[in-house]
């Protein structure tokens, strides 16, 4: 389908093999290099993130603090949170699937600010850089949630350091967030209309908003902070007329939504896959695009459900936890219209599959799990304790980082140009799936007992339950480990992908494995509508995929 | 030794057993959906997965069904609404005759002063069936006041009041936590309520203590000058404290607030934030010339004043010893 | 819905602006546009947070804030809102002045921008020189010794004073948002520096000026910050 560009070697030119120098790559600007910087990039600080965990379910497994100091527990805890969200989670899949494949499912040949995108890197490397001198230079033990006055006048560890860090990835997430709805907006092919769009576009776009208007107010929240610590001023400071609860609002009016920027683009890939391997058309495609509107609009008028205990008012909780309930409900749409799409399917279960189901599965029981926390009676007694801890963890590592590696997987043929080992593949999702429920589920039973958050030493009666949980991550480590190690191996050793070896909906299958820079040679013009599976046929066999070239 | 299940917390107030009704609702209602997506969702991925000769059919969707899968689940929440709604609304209403207790949380300790004067570190004796309010702020950073047994909880910030009630139900030792993370010794910031029959709670009621409160309260009214300008009198320059905790006060600028124990709190600290009508704003504060037991003594001094017309005066503890006048 | 996109087997540069991912000068031109509104809307919420912040102790603390506002020098305050409005005038007229293909007067217009900027600035630095002296600046040099408003007809006896706490932290607001406030217009400064410097070399036509559109978007939203800033800052309590 595509006219290949043949190099002097006799090989087609692609977008990796067309310059190797680092120049090349660190001047690059096209937008599917900068997918794989970031993937680089996210992957390190997610084994960094990672490592921190496994120390932490370390310590946990006996009732007394023996592992670690007090101090360090509490670093640890801290920059687990703030590594895995703001330099794992949050850019995850937005800034290497995203802007790998948006420009390629709208028909364009690159983001609308491919330079913006580039920068975005580079503000990532900057804050990323931040971050690791602030865990060598001693860490910071304020929680990732910096709640004040403890974190403007109590610690003396690295607080403006990490704030920076946080700045910077923030700023990069803005432009990512900026560039996206520019792109949606006004570089759609012909006949790519709103309506046509691939849900994973949509879901991006969701996301973006979210981006664009939520980040701004913790960056100059966090500001304050760091003003605060500086140069001794009293915003926050209840000892001279400050008041630490503005602080819990304007850090949680962002970070509340964050929660959306983490999920939305998983959301999104979790639509594809299905669509994929079960052959069919999402069941109810305006109303799963109205979903991801409708999540990201009502996610910023919920955020002080954080805060039903500290101190606010009885009329403002029975507010937010109303307006809670609400946004419960087009995440529940979601989820039936992935189920119903199933329906009259023709399903295959190859490892993208895999992860989408158990995505389906563990999102399901998150966001239960959330109706519990939005019901105030509950709340009080579930909050700040394993509970919470068990209900972000299923919605995140349960929700997102699975559809991030159903994504990985899904697409790895089209940004590589390999085929992943199927067989390792799919023991990898198995292994994941349990571990993350050895060690996830047990902690639900943990918080209704009363097991505070961020405690390193806890009551003897606790430790069955935290010794499962501690067995169940190192096995979720393996889980986690393997797609490193079988990922880098095909990229020398897989066989080479076709364009389109899942038979895939979607115009980044129109283009080679691996594309070439511009990624189209003409500029597609679209007459269909998305997921036209009845036209598409079958998904081919194992055998059947042709070897590509 | 606590008489609790591996899986499942004590339940020692009369809001455990509402708190955990809902939660066991939650889990059944919770249950049944997971039961359900699952099963349709093994269903599907067996009778529908890839079969020769057969084709999947295309079904763009269906307006009836997801109205009703919207609207079902949307009443199936607000029952949780509501339920949760009324259980936190009784858990943030003391009643009016609780008896109190001032809790002052630090880094990294827990200080209790009963109004009779007994004072306790990381361990709060409290009688079985009695409604006990406390009354929180911390010295440093913000604080949480958890009791898994007793199903509350409440952050303790510093430079204002907070509440929390319950009524125990079983005599017995009960985890106390600190649950806002504080600083270094978070985890150790731990300890417990002891419940106790009533009879075993006067025992200990008697076997020692300082002072009552309000008597701690009224030495410092006087000690610091207080009483030279809250006079009973017309020489006062400053208003009449008799009788005026939970009454409404009229401020210069036009506004009426009721005078709660944040009310008092910050006309100690800072004296100027509202200027009841009539007066000059000559009132001192005392912000750094008082600590946080202090405060608590003198705020529980001013509620133990009697109105004019010799009103009994709310939340009084019949048990103090001593009874204090103006 | 967009006429501007059309298919473009090869890059036709009709001239040398046109990036190569784009189709059109129309496409391009839009999507610059587009992203410079979806970058204000960001800035909103950025000094929002502030502004929060401000509303939340202006309304708790509200003799003191008023106390900090009338130390304010409000002729000041006041020149520099018609300095930033007539900078944005000047940009309107740069322009003009380039849709009308006038390169010099383009390059006047911005300079004039410029210099107008740069006064703003300067009347800035003034001010706070100033507060620097009255040792109105918060930290350890700090010190506060005045009247809330309102208390001229009082007997002095009886005057009330402002909680030096409450109005220092009037003043940390002041200084956060001006300073941010400030902080957009030097960079604001230095872009219409840069675009001068393009302009004067012929860069900009009446079919290509798009950068100096977007710039003037940034620049009427520091402008419009200003106002509110000017409003909430200066003229609170100005009545009594």
């Amino acid at each position: 389908m595509a006219t290949a560009v043949v190099s002097d070697s006799g090989e087609r030119e692609t977008y990796l093999n067309v310059g190797y120098g680092l120049k090349s790559w660190l001047l690059t600007v096209d937008h599917k290099r900068i997918a794989l910087l970031y993937l680089m990039s996210i992957t390190f600080f997610f084994f960094i993130g990672g490592f921190f965990a496994l120390l932490i379910r370390l310590e946990l497994l006996t009732p007394a603090g023996e592992l670690v100091q007090s101090d360090t527990y509490n670093k640890l805890f801290t920059m687990h949170g703030q590594v895995m969200i703001f330099f794992f989670l949050i850019p995850a899949v937005p800034a290497v699937l995203g802007n790998f494949l948006i420009p390629m499912m709208i028909g364009a040949k690159d983001l609308a600010f491919p330079r913006i995108n580039l920068l975005s890197w580079y503000l990532y490397i900057i804050g990323g850089t931040l971050m690791i001198y602030t865990i060598l230079n001693g860490g910071v033990d304020t929680g990732w949630t910096f709640y004040t006055p403890l974190s403007t006048e109590f610690l003396t560890t690295n607080v403006v350091s990490v704030i920076l860090g946080i700045f910077f990835a923030g700023f990069s997430s803005i432009l990512t967030g900026l560039n996206f709805i520019v792109t949606i907006h006004r570089m759609r092919a012909p006949g790519m209309t709103w309506n046509r769009l691939p849900l994973f576009v949509w879901a991006h776009y969701a996301t973006s908003i979210i981006q664009v208007l939520g980040t701004p107010v913790v960056a100059i929240t966090l500001v304050l902070v760091a003003l605060e610590r500086l140069l001794h001023l009293a915003v926050f400071n209840p000892v001279l007329g400050g008041d630490p609860l503005l602080f819990q609002h304007l850090f949680w009016f962002y970070s509340h939504p964050a929660v959306y920027i983490m999920i939305l683009p998983g959301m999104g890939i979790v639509s594809e896959i299905v669509c994929c391997f079960s052959r069919k058309r999402i069941f109810g495609y305006k109303a799963m695009t109205l979903a991801v509107v409708g999540i990201a609009v009502i996610g910023f008028l919920v955020w002080a459900h954080h805060m039903f205990v500290a101190g606010i008012s009885v009329y403002a909780a029975l507010i937010f936890s109303l307006l809670s309930y609400f946004v419960a409900v087009p995440s529940a749409i979601k989820v039936f219209n992935w189920t119903a799409t199933m329906y009259k399917g023709s399903i295959t279960y190859q490892t993208p599959m895999l992860y989408a189901f158990g995505f389906i599965g563990l999102f399901t029981i998150g966001g239960l799990t959330g109706l519990f926390l939005a019901c105030l009676g509950v709340d009080v007694h579930v909050h700040d304790t394993y509970f919470i801890i068990a209900h972000f963890h299923y919605i995140m590592v349960g929700g997102m980082v699975m559809a991030y590696l159903g994504g990985m997987h899904f697409w790895w043929p089209k940004i590589s140009g390999r085929m992943y080992p199927e067989g390792w593949g799919k023991l990898a999702a198995l292994i994941v799936f349990i571990g993350f429920n050895l060690t996830f589920f047990p902690q639900f039973i943990l918080g209704y007992m009363g097991m505070p958050r961020r405690y390193h030493s806890y009551p003897p009666e606790f430790q069955i339950l935290n010794v499962l949980s501690t067995a169940g991550a190192t096995i979720l480590a393996v889980g986690y480990l393997l797609p490193m190690v079988y990922f880098l191996w095909s990229m020398r050793y897989g066989r080479p992908a076709p364009s389109n070896p899942w038979n895939a909906a979607g115009l980044e299958w129109q283009t080679p494995s691996p594309p070439p820079t511009l990624n189209f040679d003409e500029q597609p013009v679209v007459t269909w509508e998305a997921y036209n599976y009845d036209e598409i046929g079958e998904i081919p066999e194992r055998e059947e995929i042709p070897v590509g070239h | 030794m606590f008489g609790n299940l591996p899986l499942w917390p004590d339940s020692a107030s009369t809001n455990a057993g509402n708190v955990d009704a809902l939660y066991i609702f939650l889990l059944l209602v919770s249950g049944i959906m997971i039961a359900m997506i699952f099963s349709v969702l093994t269903v599907f991925a067996v009778k529908f997965r890839k079969r020769r000769g057969q084709r999947a059919q295309q079904i763009e969707g269906s307006h009836e069904l997801e109205i009703t899968w919207s609207i079902i689940p949307f009443c199936v929440m607000m029952v949780f609404y509501i339920w949760g709604a009324v259980i936190f609304f009784r858990e943030r209403t003391p009643p009016q005759d609780a008896t109190e207790v001032y809790t002052v949380a630090k880094q990294w300790m827990w200080k209790f002063e009963h109004k009779e004067g007994q004072r306790e570190i990381n361990e709060l004796h409290v009688p079985v069936g009695r409604d006990v309010k406390l009354i929180l702020t911390s010295q440093d950073v913000i604080h949480s006041f958890f009791v898994p047994a007793f199903r509350i909880k409440q952050d303790v910030v510093p430079g204002r009041y907070t509440t929390l009630w319950f009524r125990a139900t079983k005599a017995g030792t009960y985890h106390l936590f600190c649950s806002q993370y504080c600083g270094t010794q978070h985890s150790g910031m731990v300890g417990w309520i002891q419940v106790m029959e009533p009879n075993d709670y006067e025992a200990w009621m008697s076997g020692g203590g300082s002072q009552p409160l309000a008597v701690a309260g009224q030495k410092l009214f006087s000690e610091l000058g207080c009483v030279t300008c809250h006079r009973s009198d017309t020489q006062g320059r400053g208003p009449d404290l008799a009788g005026v905790f939970g009454k409404p006060v009229l401020l210069q600028d036009g506004r009426t607030v009721t005078a709660d124990e944040n009310y008092i709190r910050e006309s100690i600290l800072e004296p100027g934030a509202k200027i009841v009508q009539g007066f000059k704003p000559v009132m001192p504060t005392f912000q750094g010339l008082v600590n946080d037991e202090q405060l608590n003594a003198l705020v529980d001094y001013v509620k133990s004043l009697a109105g004019p017309q010799s009103e009994r005066p709310a939340n009084s503890n019949p048990a103090a010893g001593g009874s204090p006048q103006l | 819905m967009d006429t501007s996109r059309a298919v473009a087997d090869k890059p036709a540069h009709e001239s040398p602006a046109l990036l190569h991912h784009f189709a059109t000068e129309g496409q391009q031109k839009n999507a610059a546009s587009l992203g410079m509104w979806v970058f204000l809307a960001q800035e909103v919420m950025f000094f929002g947070g502030m502004f929060c912040a401000y509303l939340v102790y202006r309304y708790k603390y509200f003799a003191d804030f008023g106390s900090g506002s009338l130390q304010l020098d409000i002729k000041l305050g006041t020149t520099n809102t018609v300095v930033l409005i007539c900078s944005s005038l000047t940009v309107v007229l740069a322009i003009r002045a380039v849709q009308l293909g006038k390169r010099r007067a383009l390059v006047f217009w911005l300079v004039a921008t410029i210099l107008l900027g740069l006064a703003f600035l300067g009347i800035k630095a003034d001010e706070y020189a100033e507060k620097f002296e009255k040792h109105h600046v918060p930290g350890p040099s700090f010190s506060y010794h005045e009247l809330i408003p309102g208390q001229g007809k009082l007997p002095a006896a009886e005057r009330q004073y402002a909680n030096p706490h409450h109005a220092e932290m009037f003043f940390s607001l002041y200084f956060l948002m001006t300073g941010m406030h400030a902080l957009h217009m030097i960079i604001g400064v230095g872009l219409f520096g840069f675009l001068a410097y393009k302009a004067w070399r012929g860069r900009y036509t009446p079919t290509y000026y798009t950068p100096i559109e977007n710039a003037g978007l940034y620049w009427h939203f520091v402008d419009i910050v200003w106002i509110y800033l000017f409003g909430l800052l200066y003229l609170i309590d100005r009545h009594r």
